[in-house]
């Protein structure tokens, strides 16, 4: 799985802001995860775990705040909670079903010193 | 590798040699650090690690879920984990289009023909335009020597345990690579369904490979990547007759996920159907040549 390589983005992402923003340590870490974002949160906290541990975000407490997902209908536009890529839409039968969130994952916030 | 949890960072290998990374001594190293002032082939159309609209909220102040404890501060990234990935891949993409370079990533679960594809598109192209190949496995050199023995320059990426190939990695390796003007670049991805389909190389097109021995619903259980390919091709179709495949359904179900997805039905082995594909690769050529032509070098 890429729950790692996820990781190690974040790392990055933190390290680059680091610079600009002249902090030493990150303390608690908000990340953005959809529900159709294909990441596995239990391993995302592992690897989180593993590939901080070393760095300026040593055991920085991961809080993630899951988005639903959420679609839109091309055929009647009806707009709907979806769980997976491959639900039917429930008005009117079609799977043309673009996802409009709930595909995000994103570094939201840094609690730093 | 990690001794925590043994996994693979830092195992990446071109062509046998660890990827260029900076390296803190007695640190874990991690492949994606860039390097600042890191000299690559092609220029650089624009900064990396540039944070727009990185807030500093100052002490204590943007804290509805922060203690206020000693000096700690928030401070607003609203950044999206693949954007680094995503900076590549465009730098890749930037450089294919001003070199009319047509790149394709070929994605599929192990197994289901992307190598012998390539080697039967090499056979079948080769003379009529360069190709160049990126093969990317966890281990071994075994594809890459069978695209050399097709004829092809060919460069490996060992991913380790790594199971996708990124685009900083394609970078690094289009740089050791002989790539011409107008040419076709081939990237066989790790054969995996699920994390390639995140991983933007830069490419053209994603080619997803199903092959009738691996069941029809793969589009539904893998849906992001029959979501994020172009072009679907049904391979192993001379099985067709011993199996219960039901290649139809199998096709219903990929356009279910991505109503526009082109399906071609192949055999990488007997040939049949490669005509279309051949066709459908060439005029992908051809209009990557021409677009270069058009814009001024
Ligand atoms: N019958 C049949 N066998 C095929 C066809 N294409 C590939 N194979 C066989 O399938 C096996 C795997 O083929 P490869 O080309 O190595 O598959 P791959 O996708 O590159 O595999 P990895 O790189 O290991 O993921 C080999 O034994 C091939 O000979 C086909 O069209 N028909
Ligand atoms: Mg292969
Ligand atoms: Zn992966
Ligand atoms: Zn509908
Ligand atoms: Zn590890």
């Amino acid at each position: 799985m890429h729950e790692m390589s996820l990781a190690e983005s974040v790392l990055q992402i933190i390290e680059d802001t680091a610079r600009m923003q002249g902090y030493t340590r990150v303390k608690t870490v908000w990340l953005e995860i959809g529900q159709l974002a294909c990441v596995e949160q239990e391993s995302l906290r592992f690897c989180f775990d593993v590939v901080m541990c070393d760095s300026i975000a040593h055991q920085a407490r991961l809080e993630i705040t899951e988005t639903a997902g959420q679609g839109r209908c091309a055929k009647c536009s009806i707009e709907m909670p979806i769980a997976a890529l491959y639900e039917a839409c429930p008005k009117c039968g079609s799977y043309e079903i673009h996802v409009i969130g709930g595909d995000e994952m994103r570094v939201k916030e840094l609690e730093v010193e | 590798m990690c001794t925590t949890c043994g996994c693979g960072i830092g195992q990446t290998l071109i062509a046998g040699h660890a990827l260029k990374q900076p390296r803190k001594p007695g640190k874990v190293m991690r492949y994606r650090v860039h390097e600042e002032g890191a000299v690559l082939a092609h220029p650089h159309t624009h900064q990396h690690g540039v944070l727009n609209g990185a807030l500093d909220f100052g002490a204590g102040a943007a804290g509805t879920h922060a203690p206020g404890i000693s000096q700690s501060r928030m401070v607003k990234i609203e950044r999206d984990i693949l954007a680094k990935n995503n900076d590549y891949a465009a730098e890749n993409r930037d450089y294919f289009s001003t070199h009319g370079i047509f790149a394709l990533n070929l994605v599929s679960s192990p197994g289901s023909g992307k190598t012998t594809l390539l080697v039967k598109t090499i056979a079948a192209l080769h003379g009529a335009l360069p190709i160049v190949v990126i093969e990317g496995d966890q281990q071994t050199d075994n594809d890459a020597a069978r695209i050399r023995a097709a004829g092809a320059p060919a460069l490996q990426i060992n991913t380790g345990k790594g199971c996708h190939l990124d685009a900083y990695m394609v970078g690094q390796a289009m740089q050791q690579l002989p790539l011409q003007d107008k040419s076709l670049l081939l990237i066989e991805n790790v054969g995996n369904l699920v994390c390639p389909a995140s991983f933007d190389l830069g490419e053209a097109h994603k080619v997803v490979i199903l092959s009738v021995t691996e069941g029809e619903d793969k589009p539904l259980k893998y849906p992001d990547m029959f979501r994020a390919a172009d072009l679907m091709l049904l391979n192993k179709c001379d099985l067709l007759p011993y199996l219960e495949f039901d290649a139809g359904l199998a096709v219903d179900y990929a356009r279910r996920i991505n109503p526009a997805l082109k399906v071609i039905r192949i055999s990488a082995s007997s040939g049949e159907g490669m005509t279309e594909w051949l066709d459908w690769v060439a005029l992908g050529c051809r209009n990557a040549a021409l677009r270069r032509t058009e814009s001024p070098a």
